[in-house]
Parts: structure tokens; sequence; C-alpha cells
């Protein structure tokens, strides 16, 4: 495969064709902050905390789903971008009702580590207080809507890796919800194969396993990897 | 018609307010005591998964997080039906005395001691912890030091800042180490000798509060508390005993499951606090108290030699039932020093290190109460659940809200002692503050250990207009 130089952040790299600006930058040890992106699944853009600059383009690309090009200058940590990412986890905080110090991911949570780095202070949006309830159904795991970020990671590695297809999302914009099987308490879903993934994959406290307390949840995420390096590259490791 | 009004009560760890009503010839005719608590408690919870209780209720509710983390996991165990391993129970009893110390040393010396050992009238701008370092420094260092103990023994097991809620449905997260055995049990001499030291000097001063001591809330009441098979004090585990003002014992054996039976629970339109009364004499005739001079009148004794003694020269200089609530500082220092002494005890079982310390079951039961004695006093958690595990109905009963009506009553008592005109004058409304602060009361999640009192007293009149206006400001 032909291989495309660019410049990220002032450095120039190469990257192979096909590969997304996140790879390249991933590879060139330039970090992006992510959320939704999750190793072993393909990516969506559904966050768009990875957003990045690129010469001669007025919009915002996100790196995980922008493919490289030949010559792409691109920018990874202005102000610009700063500015929005902040913007964009403080709306994610308004949107759903988000109480870390009782939160069984306290602690352990990519959305709340990203809002410490991104240097987010105070949310200055109005909080929406919606009404969300819990999914309490399922034998050994538990789903809290009120903490999901709709990162769509469940979704993916229910349909990708396990093949299950259990997860889904309705509804529009907002009103989005991550549901099971037809819209069915996930306890009565018998598609679910109660593998887990799912709760594996959440970068939040929203999927959870049962008789989990304050900041219990820490996830595995290494058996996912293992389970994509072994299918794809049949390498029985997780690196 | 005229109303004085005290608000925010200063240093105690909330926020309250008093207000004191006066007919048109400056008499005292009703005294109200209103607390805002945390409202909605029950439908905050609703639909939450059972097990998040002990951290839900910690936070919201977090003067002392240990006693609400062990009243809703002692209610979640009865919901898993589980008997939780028995290094659990050690360890979760271990914890409750480090908290019980160190809360009741910070009542006593950061809330408490400036009025007690300062004077009443002392200059409220030096009132404060900052005045009792200058003016007694040994005894501000006893305070810290006998903190920094109970302090030292909880994040030693909690690990506070890793793990934020270590006491869980069904034991504890961690079992402790052969070192940190060691560290609790090294320290705990020099902490007895703290306790010791500090009750000799509050013995000492005793005598300059003899006024205090008579209109202090002096009025007889039942009380409320834990006690064991023997009778004695007991903090995590026990039954209720109801114990008339005159000695007598009016109910005992009262199990956790049983307590709406004998507890009733009043809605004051005024205050967001239920007044809980003894269901069978009714309302308001059944009001008792609870909390260290409760309980020490409840027990027959502490059952640890030298908390004994002290409470057997209590005996000797107040009788068997002590009802000034003045008397809980004393109280509360004798619980101090059972505290240090029933928690050397455990540390040294043989089976305290053991690392199985928790029990893992689904929900086997769909309600659960938990109680104990927290260092303000009874402490109830009552939950429903579905079978799912789901949070349907919650309960909870604090402290300060058995103690509603006596601190009312108190107030009233103080206020007509001291209070004559409508003028406003700052040792005379002190001592209304420093009624409140006797119960310690907890009133919602927040601390001001530290720092110049704000004291804001109002007065009004019957048609709200402000009369007269005093403040301290920090
Ligand atoms: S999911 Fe993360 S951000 Fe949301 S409440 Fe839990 S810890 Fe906080
Ligand atoms: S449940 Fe978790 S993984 Fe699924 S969409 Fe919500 S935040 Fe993402
Ligand atoms: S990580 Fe790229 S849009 Fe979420």
């Amino acid at each position: 495969m032909a291989a495309k130089t660019l410049t990220i952040d002032g450095k120039q790299i190469s990257a192979e064709e096909g590969a997304t600006v996140l790879q390249a930058a991933t590879e060139a040890g330039i970090p992006i902050p992510t959320l939704c992106h999750l190793e072993g699944v393909y990516d969506m853009g559904a966050c768009r905390l990875c957003i990045v600059e690129i010469t001669g383009i007025p919009k915002l690309l996100p790196a995980c789903t922008t493919k490289v090009a030949e010559g792409m200058e691109i920018k990874t940590n202005s102000e610009r971008l700063r500015k929005y990412r902040r913007m964009i986890l403080e709306l994610l905080f308004a949107e759903r009702n988000h109480v870390c110090a009782v939160c069984v991911s306290n602690g352990h949570c990519e959305l709340q580590t990203l809002a410490y780095s991104q240097g987010m202070e105070h949310v200055r949006y109005d909080y929406t207080f919606p009404k969300w309830n819990l999914d309490t159904t399922h034998r050994l795991f538990g789903m809290d809507h009120n903490r999901c970020v709709l990162c769509n990671r469940c979704v993916r590695v229910c349909w990708h890796i396990e093949g299950a297809g259990t997860k889904n999302v309705s509804g529009r914009g907002a009103k989005s919800r991550i549901i099971t099987d037809l819209n069915m308490p996930w306890g009565d879903a018998d598609s679910c194969t109660e593998c887990g993934k799912c709760v594996m994959s959440c970068p939040t406290g929203a999927l959870f396993n049962k008789g989990s307390t304050v900041g219990e949840m820490e996830r595995d995420r290494d058996k996912l990897e293992f389970i994509v390096n072994a299918r794809e590259k049949k390498q029985w490791i997780a690196d | 018609m005229k109303r004085i009004m005290i608000e925010p009560v200063s240093r105690i760890e909330g926020h309250a307010r008093i207000t004191i009503q006066l007919d048109d010839a400056g008499k005292v005719t009703d005294t109200k005591f209103q607390v805002t608590q945390v409202r909605g408690f029950e439908k905050f919870t609703e639909g939450r998964p059972f097990y998040e209780m002990p951290g839900i209720t910690s936070r919201i509710c977090g003067i002392c997080p240990i006693s609400h983390q062990l009243a809703a996991s002692k209610a979640c165990d009865a919901i898993m039906a589980v008997r939780i391993p028995p290094a659990a129970q050690l360890l979760r009893e271990i914890i409750h005395c480090a908290q019980v110390v160190q809360s009741h040393a910070l009542s006593f010396f950061y809330l408490s001691a400036p009025d007690l050992l300062l004077g009443m009238d002392h200059d409220p701008a030096t009132r404060n912890v900052a005045g009792l370092i200058e003016a007694n420094p040994e005894l501000a260092r006893a305070g810290i030091e006998l903190r920094k103990f109970g302090l030292l023994v909880i994040e030693g097991l909690a690990e506070e800042r890793v793990h934020p809620s270590w006491i869980v449905p069904g034991g504890v997260k961690s079992p402790m180490t052969v070192q940190a055995r060691d560290r609790f049990l090294a320290a705990i001499p020099q902490a007895m000798a703290t306790a010791e030291k500090t009750l000799g000097i509050f013995k000492g001063v005793l005598d300059s509060f003899t006024e205090e001591i008579a209109n202090f809330g002096s009025a007889p009441t039942m009380y409320a508390g834990l006690v064991d098979s023997a009778g004695n004090i007991q903090f995590y585990d026990g039954l209720l005993r109801f114990r008339a003002a005159d000695g007598s014992i009016v109910q005992e054996g009262i199990a956790a499951e049983d307590y709406a039976e004998f507890i009733g629970e009043a809605t004051l339109s005024d205050s967001y606090l239920k007044a809980p009364f003894y269901r069978p004499q009714g309302w308001p005739e059944g009001i008792y108290r609870v909390g260290a001079l409760a309980r020490i009148n409840v027990a027959e004794a502490m059952g640890t030699p030298r908390a004994d003694a002290e409470l057997t020269e209590f005996r000797q200089r107040f009788g068997r039932m002590a009802h000034s609530s003045f008397l809980y500082h004393y109280a509360r220092l004798i619980e101090v020093m059972y505290g240090l002494e029933a928690m050397q005890l455990l540390l040294q079982q043989a089976d305290v290190l053991d690392t199985h310390v928790r029990a893992e079951a689904g929900v086997n039961a769909l309600e659960g109460v938990g109680m104990i004695e927290a260092p303000r006093g009874t402490l109830i958690h009552h939950y429903k659940v579905d079978e799912n595990g789901a949070i349907t109905w919650a309960n909870l009963i604090v402290a300060t809200g058995h103690n509603n009506r006596a601190i009312g009553d108190g107030v009233r008592q103080v206020a007509e002692h001291f209070i004559r005109g409508d003028k406003l004058e700052e040792g005379m409304l002190n001592r209304v503050s420093a009624l409140v602060r006797a119960y310690d009361p907890c009133l919602s999640c927040s601390t001001h250990a530290i720092g110049v009192p704000a004291l804001d007293i109002s007065l009004v009149d019957a048609k709200g207009a402000l009369l007269d206006r005093l403040r301290s400001d920090a």
C-alpha cells in the first residue's frame, strides 16, 4: 500500500494509505483525545472530541473518521480546538445526569478523565436534568441512561465483536437511547448472550456489573483487544 | 407579636434557624427549631440499585459519612439476607469507633469548647478555635490529636481517597493489613492519655457552668439507644431500648426490622425534618432524646474499664439519669474513651485480619432495615426494593430528627431564662445557639470546622419587619 506523507503539529510523518488521521497521529506518538473511538471496532465519529484542524478545510474534522491524504497539514491542539473540546464535554455533562461522587465509575471514567485533562472547570450551560431510568432487569448487568454519552461503543461491540445484535439506538438527537432487542427490558432480551462485552466497552458508568458500588467499575478492555487480535491477526495476545 | 430569629446557628454543621416568638409584652411564647434538610431524598433514590445506597446516602447527608454507610450497608445486608463474614463485622465496628472518636473530638474541640472554655460572654470575634488555641494551647492540641487519630484509622482502613465507599453491602471492600492493625494499636495509648487529659480539664471547668447545667434543656425526657444483651452501650449492633426520665425501662429488645412498630414520625409543617416519637405514647407525649447523653442514660454501663470509671463518676455527680443537654458534652468525652477502649479490644480479636470480608448475594428480601448508633444518635435506614433490586421506597431517621422537639423545647427554656425584651445581646443569644450546639446536630452536608462563626440574628415583628439585627461575619 502506498504511503502518504503529511505534517501533524509541525512533525513530518508518513502513514499508510487508508489510515485515519487518528491512527497516523497515534503511530507518531501525538495524542488526540477520543471518547467514542474504541480499538477493535469501526469508528463512527459520534463524540467529536477528536476534532482536528486541517489547512485548507474550514470545518473541523474528526480524526477518527478522516483518512490521511498526501501533504495534509494537521493541527491537533490549537486554542480553537481546546475551546470546542471543552464545549463538547460541557454539553455532554449538561445533557444527562452525572453525579460522579456516587457513580460506579468514579475515578475510572473516561468522560471524567477527559474533563480533567481538557481543563473543563465548570459547565457553562444549564443542566437539562432529563428524566432517565435505569434498567436493572438483567441478571448480571445494569444500564443507567443517566450516564450514557451515546458513544455507541456498546452497540458496536455487541454487533461486531460478539455478533449478538442485542444493543441498538432508538430515538433522535438528545432523546436517543440505547435499547436492548426491540426496546424491551434487558432481562427479557433473548438475543443477549450475557457476554458482558458492552459493559467492558462502556467509557462511563452507564453500563455496570450488578452489585458495583461507588467507584467499583474498573473495566478490563484488554479482553476486547484480545478477542479482536485473535480474530483479525490470529495472534493470541493483547498488546 | 415580635419574633427573634437567630440564623444560621453558627458553628453547628449545617444550617438551622431559630425563631423565638415574643408576645407584645416581650415574653417568650413559643420557640421553633427549623432546619433545612436535604429534601426529596426518597425521590432521588427511587429506581437506584439498592447497593448504591451506602454511596449515595453518605454523600447527600455526609457530615458523618461512615454512619450512613454503615446503616445503609446493614439495610442492604438485610435485603441480600446475608450474614456478613466475622472479619467484616469487626472491621465495620472498628471504623465506627474511629468515626465516633473523630466526630466527638470535632464537636467538642471545634464547635463547643470555645463556649465552654472561653466563656459564653467572651468576645465573639475570638470565641472560636483560634481563640481557644491562644487561650488553651494544650487543650487545642489534644483536640487535634484525637481527631487525627480517628482519621488515621479511617483513612488507613478505607483509603478514603482511593475508595470513596469502603463499607459495602455484604461487608467491606478490603481486609486490614497487619501493618495497619499494628499502627492503630500503637497509637491508641497516646489517644487514651489525651482523652483522659481532656476529661480532666473539662471536669475542672464544670463548676463554672452550674447555671447552664440547670437551664440548658434540662427538662426530663425519655431516652433511646442501642444496648447489647447485658444492657451495655452498643454502637454498631444491639437492640433498641427506651428508658423513661425516671429511669424505668419503657421498652427494650427492639430489633431494627421492628422499629416502625415503636417509632412514629410526625411531620412538622415548618421544618423539613420529621420528628420521630415513641409510638405507644403518641405525639408529642412520646418525645425522646438520642445521642451521647441518651446512650449513657439508657445503658447500664459502658462495658470497658476506663470509660466505666468515668461513667461512675458522672453518675455520682448528676445521678443515674442526667437530663441537662449541657451534659451531652461530658457524655461525648466519656464515649471517646469508650471508643478507644472498644477499638483496642476489637483490633486484638483473632480473626480481625481474615481476608474474607465480603459476602456476595442478590436480592433475597424485598425490604431491609439498618440501625446503628451514629455519633449523634440512633440512625435508621429502611429500604424497599423490587425483585431487580431497584429502590422503590426509602426512609431515613436521623439523629437530629429524634432530638428535634427536645431541641425546640430546650431553646424555649433557655430563651425564657435569658431573654427579656427585644434587644439582641450577643452573650444571651449565643447561649441559645450553644444549646443547639450541645446536641451537635447533623443538619446537612456542610462542615465548617474552623473559622470565625457567621452569626446572623434578626429580630422580626409579626409582620416580618426587621427590628434589630446582629451579625458577626467571618
Ligand atoms: S459516568 Fe463518569 S462523568 Fe458520568 S457520573 Fe459517572 S464518573 Fe461522572
Ligand atoms: S451505554 Fe456506555 S457504551 Fe453504550 S452508548 Fe452509552 S456510554 Fe456508550
Ligand atoms: S473519537 Fe472521534 S468522534 Fe469520537
